[in-house]
């Protein structure tokens, strides 16, 4: 079985113009991945990407949709496909949402659409993605988790439980293809900065080691190297790149 | 749908079984499928190949029903056949 990444292969990250997602579409493309960019909203954000990955000598290409509807996730997967001639080998499940509440006052859609934002589009994608990648013998699907989740965040509990989900939903699906050469494996950001982080208040901060937000490029850095022939032995794994926070 | 020849059908499955690791001297009609070490993850790769190969989409549970390799070939067959 081989381990490399096949010359016919691209790449697809959702939620992907900006913060973390726009990082790790630059990051793949330095890697020569093929980028489908996800967009759901900012059209004009995400060409400024494809702009200056292609300004860079990459390929990318912006696909609009929102990872919350259930449709979405195989359109986006052909989408890719027909932009480039070639199966989205590299999924990284970076869309997602907030909407913050005590557990005792969250809303019924302040639930929903975080589930189905978070886990629900990361199931559906790898799913779909799946499907080409157990047939080439090769396959990386990286979600974006979270530090909370393993780790309680008072005012995130929908939140929390997506992406302890999206752990434990990665780990199940790793050791089912592990034998076709596809590797599944979860990314946890601390505090990042970005604009979703903005609001986080100073005694969160307080509380990292590094004594220090990370940046979307150290995130970025870990998937891309997750995404590497080099990581062909890691699956079902997460890595946190959370400045020592959840040590 | 083109009908395929029950011949064509046998090939495809036999070099996917193959593909997936079983013994080809051991593939036979009346050979099991677990027998063959043929798993979940197998038969779904198998559905997909049949569907690419031959325009026939297998349920879950048309899946479950194969227990032989005769019985994967008498289904796809059916299936052209009644498309």
């Amino acid at each position: 079985m081989s381990d490399a990444r096949p010359p016919a292969a691209c790449a697809l990250v959702t939620g992907g113009s900006r913060g973390i997602g726009a990082a790790i579409a630059r990051a793949m493309a330095d890697d020569g991945w093929p980028v489908a960019i996800n967009y759901r909203s900012d059209a004009q954000q995400a060409a400024a990407l494809v702009a200056a990955i292609e300004a860079d000598g990459g390929r990318a290409v912006a696909l609009e949709g929102d990872v919350s509807d259930p449709a979405t996730p195989a359109l986006l997967l052909a989408g890719a496909e027909q932009a480039f001639g070639s199966p989205v080998l590299a999924l990284v499940n970076n869309a997602g949402v907030r909407a913050d509440g005590l557990a005792l006052s969250l809303s019924d859609e302040d639930w929903r659409i975080v589930l189905d934002t978070n886990l629900g589009s990361t199931y559906r994608l790898t799913r779909g993605a799946l499907r080409a990648m157990i047939r080439a013998r090769f396959g990386r699907v990286i979600s974006i988790a979270s530090v909370v989740g393993p780790r309680a965040n008072a005012g995130q509990a929908n939140y929390a439980a997506s992406k302890a989900a999206v752990i434990a939903f990665t780990k199940t699906a790793a050791v089912e293809v592990a034998r076709r050469g596809v590797t599944i494996n979860a990314v946890a950001p601390g505090l990042i900065a970005t604009d979703m982080t903005e609001d986080i208040p100073q005694a969160f901060r307080d509380r990292v080691p590094a004594a220090r937000a990370g940046t979307p490029e150290e995130v970025a850095a870990a998937v891309a190297f997750l995404a590497s022939d080099r990581a062909a032995y890691i699956t079902g794994s997460t890595v946190y790149v959370d400045g020592g926070l959840s040590a | 749908m083109a009908e395929h020849s029950s011949e064509q059908i046998e090939k495809v499955i036999t070099d996917s079984l193959v593909s997936f690791g079983a013994n080809a001297d051991d593939i036979n009609r009346e050979a099991e499928l677990t027998a063959l070490d043929i798993d979940s993850l197998d038969l779904a790769e198998l559905s997909q190949i049949i569907e690419e190969q031959f325009g026939v989409e297998l349920t879950s549970g048309d899946v479950a029903e194969i227990a032989t390799v005769g019985d994967a070939i008498d289904l796809v067959a059916e299936r052209t056949a009644g498309a």
